[in-house]
C-alpha cells in the first residue's frame, strides 16, 4: 500500500476495531462471524484481511489473546482454574494443554515458578538489577 | 567482542504512568520490577516479540547521578521532546498506527514512505521520542 492509497484506511479501521473488540472482549464467548459482521466484511475477507495485518486468523489471534492474559493474571498470583475461566476457556483440560503448548510449562508449573522469581524480586531485588546502574545511581545504600 | 544488546535506558518522569503507556498502550511485557527504595523501582519491559532486550524505564530523581539541578533540566528537555531513543519495527505500521491513535498515543509524524519502509514517529507519556517502521519488503 502506498501513502496516496492510504486515505482509503476504513479497511485498517474495521480490521484494527475487531482486533481491539478481540482484546477487549476475549473472556466472553467471541463469536468471529460476530466480529466480522460487525466488521461490515464476509467472514472470508475479514479472515483474510486479519491475518495479512497480523500474521493470525482471527480465531489463532483469539487464543494467543487469552493464553497472554493467563501468563498476566498467573503472575499476579491468581489460581490456574480462576484464570482458565476469567480468560474465556471452558475447560482446564483444553486451558491446560495450549497453554502448556505455547508457553512450555503447564498453568500450575507456571505459577510456580512466577511466585518464586516474585519473592525473589521483592526480597532481594539487587539481584535483579544491574550492579554497575545500584552503584551510579546509589540505591545499593537505600 | 560485544556479542548483543540486553538492556537499553529510557528515563521516565513518572514510572506508573510509564508502565501503564508501555504495557497497556504499545502492549510490552514486563520483565522486571523490582522495588529501589520507597519511590522508585528496577521496571523493565520488552516488545512482546523480543523478550531478551529489556528496555529500563527509569526515573529522573535527585541523588546520586543527578543533582536537583540536573533533574530539573533532564525533565524540562524529556517533556520538550528532545530525546529519541531507538526505534521499533511493525508487521503492518497502518494498521499499528490506527491502533495506537485509537488508545491516544501521540504520533509526531504519520507515516511516510521512506526508502527503507515506511516510518512515523511516536512519542510515550513523557515526552520521548521512538521511530516506528514497516521495513520494505526486499525485491
Amino acid at each position: 500500500m502506498t501513502s496516496e492509497q492510504y486515505p482509503k484506511n476504513y479497511l485498517y479501521k474495521r480490521i484494527v476495531q475487531a482486533k481491539l473488540f478481540i482484546d477487549q472482549n476475549y473472556a466472553d464467548k467471541i463469536d468471529i462471524d460476530n466480529i466480522s459482521d460487525e466488521a461490515y466484511f464476509s467472514k472470508f475477507h475479514f479472515i483474510r484481511l486479519f491475518k495479512k495485518i497480523y500474521g493470525k486468523t482471527p480465531h489463532q489471534y483469539l487464543s494467543a489473546v487469552r493464553i497472554q492474559n493467563a501468563i498476566r493474571l498467573l503472575q499476579a498470583n491468581h489460581p490456574v482454574t480462576d484464570v482458565c475461566y476469567a480468560v474465556g476457556f471452558e475447560s482446564l483440560s483444553s486451558f491446560g494443554s495450549l497453554f502448556k503448548r505455547v508457553v512450555g510449562s503447564t498453568p500450575s508449573g507456571f505459577l510456580e515458578a512466577q511466585q518464586q522469581r516474585k519473592m525473589q524480586v521483592q526480597n532481594k531485588p539487587f539481584r535483579f538489577i544491574p550492579g554497575c546502574f545500584a552503584h551510579q545511581f546509589g540505591w545499593h545504600k537505600k | 567482542m560485544i556479542n548483543k544488546l540486553v538492556f537499553a535506558t529510557v528515563y521516565v518522569l513518572n514510572q506508573a504512568s510509564a508502565y501503564y503507556f508501555y504495557v497497556n498502550k504499545l502492549g510490552f511485557k514486563v520483565h522486571t520490577n523490582a522495588p529501589i527504595g520507597k519511590d522508585n523501582r528496577w521496571l523493565t519491559v520488552t516488545p512482546p516479540d523480543q523478550p531478551e532486550i529489556e528496555i529500563s524505564l527509569l526515573l529522573v530523581t535527585e541523588g546520586e547521578m543527578f543533582t536537583k539541578e540536573s533533574v530539573k533540566a533532564v525533565t524540562e528537555l524529556i517533556r520538550k521532546g528532545t530525546f529519541g531513543h531507538g526505534g521499533f519495527e511493525c508487521n503492518d505500521i497502518y494498521a499499528t498506527y490506527e491502533e495506537l491513535k485509537s488508545k491516544g498515543v501521540e504520533f509526531a509524524q504519520a507515516p511516510k514512505e521512506e526508502f527503507y519502509g515506511v516510518a512515523a514517529v511516536f512519542k510515550d507519556d513523557s515526552g520521548n521520542w521512538f521511530s516506528l517502521t514497516q521495513k520494505a519488503k526486499q525485491s
